[in-house]
């Protein structure tokens, strides 16, 4: 009886003590990524930056990425063409397809599809090359010989995925446009002018920089969460290939929402 | 000099080392010896700062490694050299890039002398005529080879080396000792060997330290060590001399 009572009591605290564990176990967590960001911000503004890794970076994630997003790109801007001529055949508009097509892909489709992109792409793979490296001491090597790991593996990446997020959008939306306009224009009969020139009445340049805007934050967002998965492999999510492909879905999966999260802030403050 | 002054760590509540202290003249050899697990990998680590301990310190010249940060810290560590059990070598790297990263990267030597530079170190470790090929491609014990040449190819002050034949044959795995022993002979680093390979290692160290349930067992000179008549030493080196 008195073996079953103090199991009784225990329980309770167990559980009490298993939630303080476990947010204290988040906060670390959040406060470990803050500060990973602090110091991969540093690092990006003091001097000297890794030039030729950074051109290899720039290759990677945006050289490399340009088919993926020509595929994405034109297809969202055909499925647009498409969706928009028949919704605005209802109302008799189908002349405002250009602008409907434009404000779309430039205000919103094309930051965020271009940055589920990259994420899947070049975010999945930036995560599993850090996370390799820390399981097998590369990391720990590279510290030996006297150098920072930041500098190396980090500040690339980061300048990389700010610097080809918005180029990569810019070209996501150009190609998104002619897809929507071969859709609307060619098969369904919406003239060139009126698709382009109306398009270039509606779609100001506060319009262009809000996506610029998106698709720059949606870098940082990229390599900070993947670089910071990777990094930390062996210490928050487990050792060996099992802790490498964690932090790889985990990469991908926090990049992801954080992307339409952050999106959707970004469009209460821009509206 | 290297000073361990009464390291304590723990992990999860589970304590590794228990008052750990040791002294490392300079120019000597120390080989750390002791059953698997009980910390000789994580007090390597703590020498190298790549831990921080719980209680103690480690001083390298009077510096304390463990509270160094920034700056310092890689100005000590430009002095260590390294050799990771697994090699640790840059797996998208060829041999030859592996070894010359630490010249490319914190010297100012042209191109010209890091390749001559670099040959001339793979060669001393047996690996002339595999510069080009990446580490996936060379057996361990090349890895452990081309990662020797790495960790000495700057001439460092300290060498740590963390279990330098485990997983090799007995050929390479003693060809591995003596070139540690001959890098020795020419550079005078001061070192610190982890090693099970008793009594082979006997002869290349100065000292011998036994770590035994997170303490230091025993410590002397290999015939110290080879004729201490303390059970847990005896186990330990009396079995290992025995299967040699």
């Amino acid at each position: 009886m008195t073996y079953k009572g103090s199991f009784a009591t225990l329980r309770p605290m167990n559980a009490v003590r298993k939630l303080g564990a476990y947010t204290l176990g988040h906060l670390y967590r959040m406060g470990t990524m803050g500060l990973f960001l602090v110091r991969m911000l540093a690092y990006t503004v003091i001097p000297p930056v890794k030039l030729i890794r950074l051109l290899k970076q720039i290759r990677f994630i945006g050289f490399q990425s340009l088919l993926v997003i020509f595929l994405t790109g034109a297809f969202s801007g055909m499925v647009l063409g498409f969706q928009g001529y028949y919704s605005l055949s209802r109302f008799g508009s189908e002349a405002f397809l250009g602008p409907m097509v434009g404000l779309s892909l430039i205000k919103e489709l094309g930051p965020v599809i271009t940055a589920l992109m990259v994420t899947g792409r070049a975010g999945s793979a930036i995560a599993a090359e850090i996370g390799i490296m820390r399981i097998s001491e590369q990391v720990d090597a590279l510290e030996l010989m006297g150098l920072n790991p930041y500098r190396y593996l980090m500040v690339p990446n980061f300048l990389a995925a700010v610097i080809c997020l918005p180029l990569l959008t810019s070209f996501f939306d150009v190609v998104g446009i002619f897809g929507g306009y071969v859709i609307g224009g060619k098969l369904l009969g919406v003239g060139p002018g009126t698709y382009f020139m109306e398009m270039a009445n509606y779609v100001e340049m506060s319009d262009i920089m809000e996506g610029i805007y998106k698709s720059l934050s949606f870098g940082v967002i990229i390599s900070w969460v993947c670089c910071f998965k990777g990094f930390y492999t062996s210490i928050f999510t487990g050792f060996g290939a099992e802790g490498v492909s964690k932090a790889t879905t985990q990469a991908v999966v926090l990049s992801s929402v954080l992307i339409l999260v952050w999106d959707y802030f970004m469009t209460s403050l821009l509206f | 000099m290297i000073q361990i002054e009464n390291v304590h760590k723990s992990f999860d509540g589970h304590s590794v080392l228990k008052g750990v202290s040791l002294t490392i003249p300079e120019g000597k050899v120390l080989a750390l010896i002791g059953a698997s697990g009980c910390g000789k990998s994580v007090l390597l680590k703590h020498v190298a700062g790549l831990m921080t301990p719980d209680q103690g310190r480690v001083l390298i010249d009077d510096q304390d490694i463990g509270s160094s940060k920034g700056k310092p810290l890689r100005a000590l560590r430009e002095r260590l050299g390294f050799l990771f059990q697994g090699g640790a070598l840059f797996d998208s790297m060829s041999i030859f890039e592996n070894v010359a990263f630490p010249l490319k990267e914190k010297t100012r030597l042209s191109d010209a002398l890091i390749r001559s530079r670099v040959f001339d170190e793979l060669e001393r470790v047996g690996l002339a005529g595999s510069e080009f090929k990446y580490p996936s491609q060379i057996s361990g014990g090349m890895v452990k080879r081309a990662a020797l040449a790495r960790a000495l190819v700057r001439d460092p002050e300290i060498m740590l080396f963390d279990e330098p034949t485990t997983g090799l044959d007995p050929v390479i795995g003693d060809a591995i000792l003596k070139l540690i022993d001959a890098c020795h002979q020419k550079l005078s680093f001061t070192g610190i060997i982890v090693t099970h390979e008793i009594p082979k290692v006997f002869s290349i160290v100065d000292r011998v330290a036994m770590l035994h349930e997170g303490t230091v067992k025993a410590e002397g000179s290999p015939q110290d060590i080879s004729a201490s008549e303390d059970p847990a030493v005896q186990a330990f080196v009396g079995k290992e001399f025995r299967e040699a």
